[in-house]
């Protein structure tokens, strides 16, 4: 269902849609029936000459047991909801499978720098390639993230993945996801972060490993660095970052 | 001024509407405190290097401190049964006794600060410090307004008028008191 | 009866006051009638202005960088310091004023049967201080750098901070009037609580109180108990902001993260803060509207007790994915999803009440009816955001928005307008023209639902909280025309407001005479004369022989029957 206003390109992703969609029909049902019951009694016990209300003290056992009914209901649906959705947390924000890559994300007023690893796979090596606003996946892959802030709050998020994780400063928060799909991705700040806040905007590339292979190669400032840089950008580490 | 409602006057609770309404006074002051306290231990677990900011403590300082305001909510006990007796002269009296008690409080205490101020520990030395202050400091400006309130209780009493309220006033010393217990320990004690 | 006043004073200045000028009558005042109507008139005048800045942010999101008539350009600093003032100003300046405040000081004596609040001068200063409040917040806007713009929430570093926040005074103005605001309301909260507890009329047991009394007063006492930590918070930002301290600045061994547990343990309990006293109001016109006992008085008040220890322990499904250690979303997905038993039950009793009712559609029970069915699409909602699997996909979207919207625009909207239409009769003497007030109410309930169901929708496709513009994000700029649509509804529906405001103040002094009590309800209010004058009661303090709810009862002609009518 929700598949059809977002694409889902992780492996993740479906999961969560999953307990969005149980719990969807859950409270449908619920509303649906509460609602209506509402409406009927509206209609039913409307005001009519000469028809004097009920006195219902509290002993009859009709209404309570109707209510008490509900009520358990309520609880057991809760239970159904709490298993599904805690099993899916479990998995999203608790494990963490081991990594094929890792990428780092840093938020800071008002832009990212996503610091993808070179050629050789590894962080915080001389081929690493820090870009600006664009991050660049390789699909069916399993990425870890290091999500780090140099300043205030800002909040990792990519609806095609439906995953989100707030940045801290002064912390790494370390988290994981696997692509699915190729395309062209949402990437947003969902956590106030001052006047620029609206423009953090910033997009997730997944491309198939022939392409990925190529961005690398066109990008590692180990390989370009007697090149002119092209668009976009590829910025060294320590540099200041633009806009 | 209009004179005490009705209202005032009634007590379906049981119990008189002015204490229950320092009970409820204290249950809000006591979540307060917790919340400062709460952080403060919070952070002190987080961070083990504390120890070594709060060496530079008084613990001397602190536990006179502790005994002075001890002995203080003493008198103020001794000030309640004189009031229930009727003798408001002598409630008056005690009540000043633990003013004296506040006063000795706050110049320790101002003395201490100068000293380690002059020391340079500052509120802004350390997060240690910034809590020291912040929590001394609140409950040093509860003692000032509880001093104040009770020089004017005790003023009252002794011309034997609202001689209910010594006691409303010795409620609220206690729980003063008692959040120093508190922070004594947290701030002094735990090296 | 030892304690009846001495009727011959007349009824305006009963016993002890004396004739007086206006300023003592209506600003000094200590009557609990005329700070209920201080509280209400703020309040209205807060909504008003929350209200512009929601339109200015609304008229920015459907045309950017148009020139919103009555504010100009909105800049994003202006945005982001609108939205900021309209959720403070919303819930701290309108919600809690007007639903705690208002009615309680209004509620409370009559309804226990006394003469006034037991603490009169302090109610008078709790006022006073929640006036200086306001009045402390609308400076934020005109000072230099303008007002602060980090949310309602105020997340430091960005609040603590004013290299990040780029509005050095705005935010210490903001933290201190929020504080300040929260000591007017712990003085109030004493009150109200002392009052009820000790000032009820001989006869009147716990059982026999009315519902919104002690709704008010378990609100107060929640309030009493949550905002405790946030105050020593603020001192703390404070601090951060103005003395050079890091409680919350990470750069030097501070924690951000303790701030938003020291909010959100504050911030989760207020809304059942300002949920119980508009379900209290909603409880007195379904049963006055219906003739209808209420169905389960005491299951309600455990209810409430229940939800009310429980609001204590979910503060941390806020913060699902703000960086908390992620084992603790198991144990808070469990308790939120928990809290939905004792409210549903609520709904449940509620609707129940209605079974074998002889309903009357009056203005004040068309918003009782639309408080329940609004909240119950914002309580069903809630249940995505609470299970932690579904929020990691909703958090900070416009569906948590929607949501919200769903709770807090009945509690503060809906729940206020059944009550001020409920016992505007008791407040000014006369009636409101019904014809008008449901112009007004299908006028306000239908765009309502206009304006917020769509953003659901606009949560779902992912959009994000707190843009003044989405442009920049092109899956999210092609649904404008909702965005259009949505702002067309607020328009429409802040039209409306006028024909309330008209049949408000047109009704205050040429509305039909209204008698003692006007709707034959049955709560000890109603034995004051319209409205009571000082002292409440000129006849004798009323005693109460029975509940407040005996509606339609089979011994009886008549269908009601007053607390304080002798058996």
């Amino acid at each position: 269902m929700l598949e059809l206003l977002i694409p889902q390109a992780s492996t993740f992703a479906g999961d969560i849609d999953f307990v969005i969609e149980l719990i969807f029909w859950i409270v449908l049902f619920w509303w649906a029936l509460t609602q209506g019951a509402f409406c009927w009694l509206m209609f039913r016990f409307r005001r009519k000459d000469g028809v004097k209300a009920e006195y219902i003290d509290g002993s009859e056992t009709y209404p309570k047991k109707v209510i008490t009914w509900a009520h358990m209901a309520v609880l057991v649906f809760d239970v159904v909801i709490v298993v599904y959705a805690v099993q899916v947390w479990h998995n999203v924000k608790i494990t963490l499978p081991p990594a094929e890559q890792t990428v780092r994300v840093i938020g800071q007023q008002w832009a990212w720098t996503f610091v993808h690893p070179g050629p050789d796979g590894e962080l915080d090596t001389a081929d690493d390639i820090a870009m600006n606003d664009e991050l660049h996946l390789q699909v069916n892959t399993l990425y870890h993230y290091k999500l780090e802030s140099k300043d205030v709050l800002h909040s990792l998020s990519i609806p095609a993945f439906r995953l989100k994780q707030d940045a801290i400063p002064g912390r790494v928060i370390t988290g994981w996801f696997e692509t699915t799909k190729t395309g062209d991705y949402l990437f947003q700040c969902t956590e106030i972060c001052g006047i620029g806040h609206a423009l953090m905007p910033a997009r997730v590339l997944i491309e198939t490993p022939e392409q990925h292979a190529a961005w690398m190669a066109a990008n590692s400032p180990v390989s370009v660095a007697a090149q002119a840089p092209q668009a976009p950008v590829a910025v060294a580490l320590g540099a200041p970052v633009q806009e | 001024m209009s004179a005490r409602p009705i209202a005032n006057t009634r007590t379906a609770a049981g119990m008189p509407t002015g204490k229950l309404a320092v009970w409820w006074l204290i249950a809000s002051e006591i979540v307060i405190f917790g919340g400062v306290l709460g952080s403060y231990i919070m952070h002190r677990l987080a961070h083990d290097d504390w120890a070594v900011q709060a060496a530079y403590t008084n613990t001397w300082i602190g536990a006179f401190n502790t005994l002075v305001l001890l002995t203080s909510s003493l008198s103020a006990v001794l000030a309640h049964q004189a009031a229930e007796s009727g003798d408001g002269k002598k409630a008056a009296r005690l009540l000043y006794a633990t003013c004296a008690g506040a006063v000795t409080f706050m110049i320790v205490k101002a003395f201490e600060w100068t000293t380690e101020i002059t020391h340079g520990f500052t509120i802004t030395s350390s997060t240690f410090w910034s809590f020291y202050y912040t929590a001394a400091g609140i409950h040093a400006a509860h003692v000032l307004v509880g001093a104040i309130i009770m020089l004017i209780v005790a003023s009252a009493a002794k011309k034997g008028r609202d001689l209910h309220h010594v006691e409303l006033i010795g409620l609220y010393w206690h729980f003063v008191d008692v959040v120093w217990i508190f922070l004594f320990p947290l701030l002094y004690i735990a090296k | 009866m030892a304690e009846s006043i001495p009727a011959s004073h007349g009824d305006h200045e009963v016993g002890h006051h004396e004739e007086q000028g206006f300023v003592s009558k209506y600003l000094l005042s200590t009557d609990h009638k005329v700070i209920a109507m201080q509280y209400m008139f703020t309040g209205m005048a807060m909504a008003v202005i929350g209200g512009f800045f929601a339109y200015a942010f609304r008229m920015q999101l459907a045309f950017p960088g148009m020139d919103v008539p009555g504010w100009g350009l909105v800049t994003p600093n202006d945005y982001n310091a609108l939205v900021t003032n309209h959720g403070a100003i919303m819930i701290f300046w309108v919600a809690m004023p007007v639903l705690i405040a208002a009615f309680g000081n209004y509620l409370i004596p009559l309804m226990v049967g006394c003469d006034d609040m037991v603490f009169p001068r302090l109610n008078r200063l709790s006022y006073q201080i929640f006036l200086l409040s306001a009045i402390v917040l609308m400076a934020s806007f005109f000072v230099y750098g303008g007002a602060f713009g980090g949310a309602w929430t105020m997340y430091p570093p960005l609040s603590a901070k004013a290299e990040y926040s780029l509005t050095q005074l705005g935010s210490t103005i903001f933290v201190l009037a929020v504080a300040l605001e929260f000591v007017a309301f712990l003085m109030g909260g004493i009150n109200f609580i002392t009052t009820a507890m000790n000032s009820r009329a001989p006869g009147m047991k716990l059982y026999d109180v009315p519902m919104v009394v002690w709704m008010i007063v378990v609100a107060s006492i929640l309030f009493m108990a949550s905002v405790g930590p946030l105050i020593a918070g603020a001192i703390m930002l404070l601090f951060d902001q103005n003395l050079g301290t890091a409680f919350f600045d990470p750069d030097r061994a501070g924690d951000p993260i303790l701030w938003q547990h020291l909010f959100w343990f504050f911030g989760h309990p207020e809304v059942y803060v300002v949920l119980l006293p508009a379900t209290g109001i909603v409880a007195e016109v379904i049963t006055t509207f219906s003739r209808k006992k209420l169905l389960a008085y005491r299951t309600i008040l455990y209810t409430v007790f229940g939800t009310g220890v429980l609001s204590f322990t979910v503060w941390a499904h806020h913060q699902f994915v703000a960086g908390i250690d992620p084992r603790m979303a198991h144990v808070f997905t469990v308790t939120t999803l928990l809290i939905s038993v004792p409210i549903a039950e609520m709904m449940f009793v509620y609707i129940g009440t209605l079974y074998g009712g002889s309903i009357q559609y009056t203005t004040p029970m068309l918003w009782a009816l639309g408080f329940l069915v609004t909240f119950l699409i914002g309580g069903v909602t809630g249940i995505f955001l609470g299970a932690s699997g579904a929020d990691i996909y909703f958090h900070d979207t416009y569906f948590v928005l929607a949501h919200f919207h769903y709770t807090f625009f009945p509690i503060a909207i809906i729940g206020t307008f059944a009550g001020v239409t409920y016992w505007f009769p008791k407040m000014f003497g006369r009636m409101m023209n019904e014809t008008l007030g449901k112009i007004h109410f299908w006028g306000t309930f239908i765009p309502f639902n206009a304006i917020f169901l769509p953003l659901f929708y606009l949560g779902v496709a992912g959009q994000h909280r707190r843009i003044y513009d989405y442009s920049a994000f092109p899956e999210l700029a092609q649904y404008q025309d909702i965005r259009v649509f949505a702002t067309s509804a607020l328009l429409v529906m802040l039209a409306f407001q006028v024909v309330f405001l008209w049949n408000f103040f047109h009704s205050m002094f040429r509305g039909e005479k209204a008698g003692a009590n006007p709707w034959k309800a049955n709560s000890l209010e109603w034995a004051a004369p319209s409205p009571p004058p000082h002292g409440n009661f000129p006849d004798g303090l009323p005693e109460c022989h029975r509940g407040p709810y005996e509606f339609s009862h089979p011994d009886r002609e008549e269908d009601y029957w007053p607390q304080n009518q002798p058996a």
